[in-house]
Order: structure tokens, then sequence, then C-alpha cells
């Protein structure tokens, strides 16, 4: 029997694990040195605000790794020796495998501020961050955010959600600047506002005050404003988790190497999630792509190769989604914070400044790369057709309402994007959505 | 703002503690006038001596008034069935109506009064709690901020509080309604204003009570999910059936000489629609009684299929049902303190699925003693052994004391997803022949578990959704929290082809395998 072991606990490492269980009859191990459990590392903040316990974001019941026969152990692994396939964990005990799947995650960035080792001053990404932040956050009044991306704002969320002050610097001239287009941006910018949130933009941090206790009392940005607070949050993006084999000879760059197939150099061994870094993405793909679904695909894809049925890592249209406060985002295909060569785009904002949509196309085809959504959900299989397909702007939005996953009675804006679209494609009008009877009564 | 919230919290309390109070403040004397004007002649002579101990003595609390005069019918009874005198034996409740009539104090004097101060400064206190969050709760979305830390919604103190004290409720409404004879002539002024001729029950109290909640605690339903018209539409629907369907229309076919008919209640959880004094009302009270039959009959045996084919069962548990009703709105608190895990999903079919059995073998022998005129079947007392039983257990213990009384402790939805007959033959349908799913965005989900977390009836939607699966589960009452929750616009209520719901290719964003449910 073949022993697969897996290092790391997360949707990556499960997923590939509950695939092999499916394919094979290997023995699997996971190990992982954060928690005894899988636990959804995107649900943390909604544990910070009491919307879930932690029992809640693990997404499967304790008994169900024995059942299905996964060896869950909870230790730290310091070293591999690839010669002898043999792993070495923090306790000075061992471990033999046949195949290893490195599923090591990430970790949060520092960039050596002055300060930054400060009592009152960290990044959130394990279940240890978390009860750190819990600990942190006692008594505080005021915080500081630094950083503009998806966990920043969540850390926004969660201590706006105890009351606390939220001073939210970010570096870019909108929210989320490194991914966002400055429309879409300066819409969530407003609803930070909305609730409270002060954004200060094109803000840098020059560095952490020290209260002469080792604790944080301020920070000072780099045109020398101080800002008092008793929390920095340093969310600055993250880098792949690569410690454990760094310096050994597995190939890294920013991440752990792997092929189409997810293998490393070494044999046997694969990496996958956030911690794999690929060789040779696809085309409409990045090498690096922290994100939970690439964690979940990649898991599901490895575990064919290791079962005897190898298979390239092929994902297809690009997806994403996360939530700003109370918007939605759901994104399909390319859209990059400035246009494409050769590309244009469509917008409509709805008049609440809450909704917009961008569509990417090609200038000269009209054939459409890409969707940005705010405040509208919209089906993922609609436009996954529709990307792959290549099909052209006016025809996505002639078919618009086929797409719209928003729950019953949700007004539909169809209509008035139609009209947006007719009236600066006067050449290629589609028809426009009419209202139900019902609509229009309730509307 | 916050002020006008503390505020309407302290007269919301206020009024709480007045009505608590109120089963405190009467004093009970039996006379001899109150005797002989409300005890038949037959049983005066026998009840007489054994009350005489009673007379003119002052109670100051229902409860050992109530105990003494049961102790005397008691006896009395017992002495008749010792002598085989078996048409001598008492079957009437004189506790109720002597202890109505015995009691006075401020209830009886100034019963308008502190109705105002109980369901008028209640109700007004309870909205200046709940109305500023449209403004102190930030902009519209979802409000579970801190609920896992809360001592009323995480099973703490005030949790424990509340369902003691709901559990004390329905028991004594069920099963010794005397005692809170205050309470029901409290709720008198609202009886006497739909109906002068008639005189509040414990079941009207019950009714007033149980609409009253709902309205309010609807308002507080709408205003926290006010960027879903889903759930206004059906907190509106819901609210609008307990009080026109449940509460009035009944009220009014009374005062027309009409029967009283819940038009929205259906068997089998109505379970006393088949008994023979309920068919038998409605068959001679005229055109009107006869229409009543047919339409509860058609109500279960076409509506139910129908309906639930185009839009699943939520069409009734939540969008028209009382318990459903209570659910929604006062029961919304606690809808995170379901079990979802494996086992109880175990013990809810088996629970729910005998309850269902167990409802159609007394409905059966009802109708068969009916029809044939007898009242037993298969050698078997049916009233003792089945009807009685069903009501005792089932439609009070189960349905009422547990399913409202547990809110707190298990959420909101125990009975409907443990023990309603009705729901599992809704789920049925829904589960073989609907158009109804929960239909899953593609690989969007990110495995949070707001969606499994917030679902009443104990669904781990999560399982499902993660997998890129549709949901279709014949518990789900589609009440849509879950596709609100979703932080990443996952879920969506949908009544589409059949043929979609099952077996479709899954979309999880990954062209390197393809997979189908
Ligand atoms: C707050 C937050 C919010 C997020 N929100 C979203 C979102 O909305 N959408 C989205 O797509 N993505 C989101 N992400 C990113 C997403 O969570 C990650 O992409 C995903 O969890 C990565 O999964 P993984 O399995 O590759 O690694 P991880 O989940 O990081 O798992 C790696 C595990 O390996 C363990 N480990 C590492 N080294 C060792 C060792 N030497 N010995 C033992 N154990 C070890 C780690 O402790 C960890 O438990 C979010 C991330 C964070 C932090
Ligand atoms: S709430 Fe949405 S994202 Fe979270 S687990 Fe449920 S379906 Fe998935």
């Amino acid at each position: 029997m073949q022993h697969t072991v897996i290092i790391g606990n997360g949707v990556a490492g499960i997923t590939a694990a509950r695939h092999i269980r499916k394919l094979s009859d290997n023995k699997i191990t996971v190990i992982s040195g954060e928690t005894d459990h899988f636990f959804s590392r995107t649900a943390l903040m909604y544990i910070y605000m009491g919307h879930m316990k932690f029992e809640n974001t693990k997404p499967y019941e304790d008994w169900f790794w024995s059942k299905n026969k996964i060896d869950l152990m909870r230790e730290w692994v310091t070293s591999i020796d690839f010669d002898g396939k043999t792993i070495v964990f923090k306790n000075g005990t061992s471990l033999t495998y046949d195949q290893l799947i490195l599923a090591t995650g990430s970790q949060s960035n520092f960039f050596g501020w002055p300060g930054q080792d400060l009592k009152g001053v960290q990044g959130l990404y394990s279940y240890q961050d978390l009860e750190l932040m819990e600990e942190n956050t006692k008594n505080v009044k005021s915080a500081v955010i630094l950083g503009g991306g998806l966990i920043g704002v969540e850390m926004a969320e969660m201590l706006h959600s105890r009351g606390i002050h939220v001073t939210y610097l970010i570096r870019e001239s909108h929210f989320w600047g490194n991914m966002l287009p400055k429309e879409e941006g300066t819409l969530i910018d407003n609803h930070l506002a909305e609730h409270g949130i002060d954004l200060r933009t094109e803000t840098e941090l020059e560095e952490i005050l020290d209260d002469g206790n080792g604790h944080v009392k301020g920070i000072k940005t780099k045109t020398g404003e101080v800002i008092d607070c008793q929390f920095v949050g340093l969310t600055v993006g993250v880098h792949p988790n690569i410690d454990l084999v760094k310096d050994s000879k597995v190939e890294t760059d920013r991440g752990i190497l792997v092929d189409e197939k997810l293998q490393t150099n070494v044999p046997d061994v694969y990496a996958i999630g956030d911690c794999a870094q690929q060789k040779n993405p696809p085309a409409h793909r990045r090498p690096i792509e922290a994100v939970w679904y690439v964690g979940r695909m990649m898991g599901e894809t490895v575990a064919h190769t290791i079962t005897g049925n190898e298979t390239k890592y092929q994902p297809g249209v690009w997806f994403n989604s996360a939530k700003f406060f109370d918007i939605e985002y759901h994104n399909y295909g390319t859209v990059l914070p400035t246009c494409q060569e050769g590309c244009s785009e469509f917008y409509w904002e709805c008049h609440d400044k809450k909704k917009c949509i961008k569509v990417i196309y090609e200038t000269n085809s009209l054939k459409v790369k890409g969707v940005n959504l705010f405040g509208i959900r919209n089906r993922h299989e609609v436009w996954d057709n529709w990307l792959s397909q290549e099909k052209t702007l006016d025809h996505i939005i002639g078919n618009l309402p086929e797409a719209n996953f928003d729950p019953e009675f949700f007004t539909h804006w169809e209509g008035e994007i139609q009209e947006k679209f007719n009236s600066e494609f006067s050449d290629k009008t589609v028809n426009v959505r009419k209202r139900g009877f019902l609509e229009k009564i309730f509307a | 703002m916050k002020t006008i919230r503390y505020t309407g919290l302290i007269a919301f309390l206020f009024s709480l503690g007045l009505f608590l109070s109120l089963f405190f403040t009467s004093t009970y004397t039996l006379t001899e006038q109150i005797f002989t004007s409300n005890v038949k002649a037959e049983h005066q002579e026998t009840l007489g001596p054994e009350l005489a101990g009673m007379m003119d003595r002052e109670y100051s609390l229902s409860i050992p008034f109530v105990k003494d005069l049961n102790a005397a019918v008691n006896t009395v009874n017992e002495r008749m069935r010792s002598e085989q005198q078996w048409d001598k034996v008492i079957y009437d409740d004189y506790a109720g109506s002597l202890t109505r009539a015995s009691t006075s104090g401020l209830i009886q004097d100034q019963t308008t009064l502190l109705f105002i101060l109980v369901f008028i400064v209640g109700a007004v206190g309870a909205l200046m709690f709940i109305l500023p969050q449209i403004q102190l709760g930030g902009p519209a979305g979802i409000k579970h901020n801190g609920i896992f830390f809360n001592a009323l919604n995480n099973r703490g103190w005030i949790g424990m509080l509340t369902g003691g004290l709901l559990v004390v409720f329905y028991v004594l409404l069920y099963f010794y309604p005397a005692y809170i004879t205050n309470w029901i002539i409290l709720v008198d002024p609202v009886q006497k204003l739909l109906n002068p001729g008639a005189t509040s029950s414990q079941w009207f109290l019950y009714g007033f009570l149980y609409t009253f909640a709902v309205l309010v605690m609807g308002v507080r339903m709408i205003i926290k999910y006010r960027h879903s018209k889903y759930q206004i539409f059906r907190t509106i629907s819901v609210m609008f059936f307990q009080t026109a369907f449940a509460f009035l229309i009944p009220e009014i076919l009374v005062r027309l000489n009409q029967p009283y008919f819940d038009f929205k209640n259906m068997w089998p959880l109505d379970y006393d629609f088949f008994d023979a004094w309920h068919i038998n009302m409605l068959t001679t009270s005229g055109g009107t009684g006869i229409f009543m039959f047919a339409w509860g009959i058609s109500l279960f045996a076409i509506g139910v299929p129908l309906f639930v084919f185009f839009f699943g069962k939520r069409w009734y548990c939540s969008w028209v049902c009382g318990c459903g009703g209570l659910a929604e709105t006062v029961g919304d608190p606690f809808r995170q303190l379901s079990d979802k895990s494996l086992k109880a999903w175990q013990i809810e079919r088996y629970l729910i699925h005998a309850v269902l059995i167990f409802g159609l073998l007394m409905t059966g022998a009802v109708v068969y003693n009916f029809i044939s005129g007898t009242n037993s079947i298969l050698g078997i007392d049916t009233y003792n052994y089945l009807r009685k039983p069903y009501g005792f257990l089932i439609g009070s213990i189960f349905s009422g004391v547990i399913g409202t009384g547990f809110y707190p402790f298990m959420g909101n939805r125990v009975w409907c997803r443990f023990g309603c007959p009705l729901a599992a033959y809704l789920g049925a349908v829904q589960k073989f022949k609907s158009r109804f799913r929960i239909t899953t965005n593609g690989g969007q989900c990110i495995s949070c578990g707001n969606c499994s977390t917030y679902c009443e009836m104990g669904i781990d939607v999560r399982w499902y959704a993660q997998r890129g699966q549709n949901i279709i589960r014949s518990s789900c009452v589609g009440c849509g929290v879950c596709s609100a929750v979703c932080p990443r616009g996952v879920l969506n209520l949908e009544n589409r082809d059949e043929d979609g719901r099952f077996n479709q290719p899954i979309l999880l964003g990954n062209d390197s395998i393809k997979v189908s449910n």
C-alpha cells in the first residue's frame, strides 16, 4: 500500500486527500501544525465578528476523517529528507512517505517597517493570528490598517464590528488598486466611508510608534502625520510559504516550482495551492494564484496523477468573488486595473452607487475578455460559456438577463444596462429587457 | 437614537414584567351565587357539599384555588365511579369557569387599562427598540455581528430564561389553563371587540399573543433583511396570513354564526380536521360548512402537490403556515442554533416520518370510526389509544412545548424539522416531484459555512455548495436565508426545469476533470 503524505490541511491538501481516498486505497496522512481539523480560512473574519463559531467553519464533521481513513497529525514539520523519503517533525519524530504533497499555503508579508514587531501589530492569515487579534484588540479604541487588499478590508470590517475606529491606509489612489479599475475601486471607497471607515488613499507608512513599553501607540506616515492607535493590522499581501524547502533540492522561485502535473523537480514530490508556482502557466493565468478555488482545483487534479491517472492542471476561465462590507463582487475572465492594449471597456453604474458592471472587450472584434460585477450576482456557468466561446459584447449584453443570479423579486438592472449599451453602440442595438407586470407594481 | 432604543427596551420589559406579575395579582373567592350560576343544576347537589369549605374563602393565588376546586370535583367523581353511577360523573370544566367568575381585583376592574399597559406599551416599546436599527445598524446588509457572543442568541442566560418561560407558558396553556385565568381575562377586550357575544378563552389568548408576536417580530425581520425583497415579501406574507387567516377570519366567521375555520390550516398539521365533532360541525353548518370541508380536503389533496411542484414546499412553510410564521419572525434570532450534524439529520428523518405514520394511523382510525359508527378499530379504543395520545404527545408537547419552547435551545424550527407531519408530506413531494431547488453557482463557494450556520432546518448547505451541487432536500422550507447570508453569491432559490435538478455536469472552474453530480 502506498503512503501519501500531505503537509498542510488547508483546502488544497484536504481536497487532494479526499480525492485520493475516492480514487485509491492509499494510506493517507495529512499533517498540519495549525489546527487539528480542516477549517475554512476564508471564514476567519466571521469568527471574530461573532457570525460563527470556529466549529461552524469546519466543512466536515470530526468523524469524517477516521471514517474515510484519512489520518490527521497535528505537528510542525521541520525538515524533509528527500533521498530517504522521510519527513522530520519538530518533536523529533519522523515519518516516511511514498508520495509527498506540499500544500503549505502562504505567509503574511512584512516589509521590515520600523516597529513592526511591537505588541499590537500583526497580520492575519492563520488561526493563531486570529487568536492573537482577539488578544490584541481587547480595549482597543482605534486601529490602523495598512494595505488595500482583500484581507485588509476584511480586517477593517472585523474591527468595525467591535466598534473600533479604523483608519485604513492604502498606497494606491483607490481601494485594491492593483486589481480593480478606478470606477469600481471608487465605488468601494464610498461604501467604506458610508460605514465610517477613515480611508486614506495614497498614504504610505513610515514607522510604527512605540509607547515605551513595547506596545504600539500610533503610526507615522511618509508625510509625517501621526495617527494614534492601539492596534496595527499589516495586510500587505501574502507570499508562498516555502520555508520547509527553500534550502533543499526542491526548486523554488517565489513559490515551489511545479510543472503542469503539479510535480516538483524531485520525483514523487508535488506542490499545490498557495505555495505552488507554475513554471508554465496557461496564457490567461498567473504563475501564483493564492485563492481558495485554485487550491481546490489543484488538490483534485493532483489526486488523479498520484493515483495513476496522470492529469494536467488546466484551470478554466478565471473567476473570483469577494464581499466588501455589504457589496458583493463577482469576477469572470480578465479585468485589469487599466484596460489592456487593444481593449475597451463598457461600464454601467447604478444610481445608488452600490452596483455596477464593467465588461472588457476587444475594441475591434468586440470579443469579451472579462467582467467585474458589484452588487449584482451573475451565473458562473453562463459567463464561463460566454468567455470560453469568445462571445461578443452585443451578444452578452443582449442576453444578460440569462446570467442574472440575484434572488427572486430583486430589481433587475439588465434593462437599464442594455439601454446604456444601445446609446453607446447605436449600430449594434440589442433588445431591452421588459419589466414584468409584478415588477412594475413593486418597483 | 440610542436613548430611544433603551427607553423602548425599558418600556417593553415593564410590559413583560407587568404581564408576568398579573399571574399573581388577583384574589379568588368562590361564593354561593357564583356556584349556583355557573354549575349545572344536576351537579350542584353533589359538588356543593365538597366545595363548602371553599365558600367565601379568599385565595390570593390561582393555583391553590384551582387545586381545591379540582380536588372537590375529583372526590365527587371517584365516589360516583365507585358507586357505578356513571351518569353523575362530572366532565364539565368547572375549574375554568368558576375560577374566572371568582376572580376579583385589578384585572377585573381595570382590564382595558392593563391591556393597554401590557400590549400597547409593549408593542410601542418593542418597536422603539427595533426601528432605530435602520439608522444605528448601518447600511442595509447582513446583520449578524456578535450573534455568537450574545446571551440571548447563543444559549446564554437570557436564552435559557426565555426558553424556560416559554416552556412554562405552554405547559400552563395546554394543561392548566385555569391557572392563567388572569391572562385570559386580560385579552377579553379584544375578544369583545371582535365578537361582543364571546368571552375570551385560553385559545383566544394564545391566538392573540401569537399574532402579536408575529407582527412585532415581523417588523424586526423586515428591518433586519431590508436589503432583500425576497425576505420582505415573505415576512409580510406570514404576517398577513397569521393576522387575517388564523386570527381574524375565524373570529368573524363565528360572529356571523358560521363554524370557526382557519382556511390556511391543513391536515395533517391540523390533526382534528377529521374528528367526528369537526366533520359534524362542518357538515351541519349549511353551504359554508360543506365548502370548508371540501376546501380543507382540496388543500392537502390538490393544493400541496400542485403548488409544491411549481414552487417547492416553501409556498406553505415559509409563506403561509402559522408555525412557520412564528419561526420566521419570533424565531429568527435563534436560527443558528439548529444542529447541522449528520446524526441530527438521521434522527430527523426517523422522527418526522414516525409522526407522519402515527398521524395517518390516527386519522385513518378516526375516519373509519366516523364512517362505521364505531369507537374502536381492531379492538383498540381509538380515542384512548390513538387520538388522545396524538393530541397530547404531538399536538401539545411536540408542536407547542418543545416546538416553540425550545427555540432558544435547538433553533426555531424544532417542530417543523423533527415533528410536523405536513412538512414530511410536503417534503416528500418537494424531493421527488418539484421544480424547486437551491442552485449552486458553479465554483464560487469558499466553504465559509454561513449558509449552514444560518439554516434553520439544520441542512448542511455547504456540503453541497462546495461541491457545486444543487441543494435538493425534503426539509428545505425555502426561507432563503442561506442565499442572503452567502458572502459569495453562491446560492439561489429557483423554480426551474425539473430535468436540471439532479445529475447536471458540475462546473468548478477546473477543465482538467469533468465531474457530474
Ligand atoms: C483572511 C483571509 C481571507 C481569505 N479570503 C479569501 C476569499 O474570499 N477567496 C479566496 O479565494 N481566497 C481567500 N483567501 C485565500 C485562501 O484562504 C487561500 O488561498 C487558501 O486557504 C490556501 O489554501 P492552501 O491549502 O494552499 O493553504 P493553507 O490554507 O494556508 O494551508 C496550509 C496549511 O499548512 C500548514 N503548514 C505550513 N507549513 C507547515 C509545516 N512546516 N508543518 C506543518 N504544517 C504546516 C499551515 O499551518 C496551514 O494550516 C483568504 C485568506 C485569508 C487569510
Ligand atoms: S455561505 Fe456561500 S460561500 Fe459560504 S459555504 Fe455557503 S455557499 Fe459556500
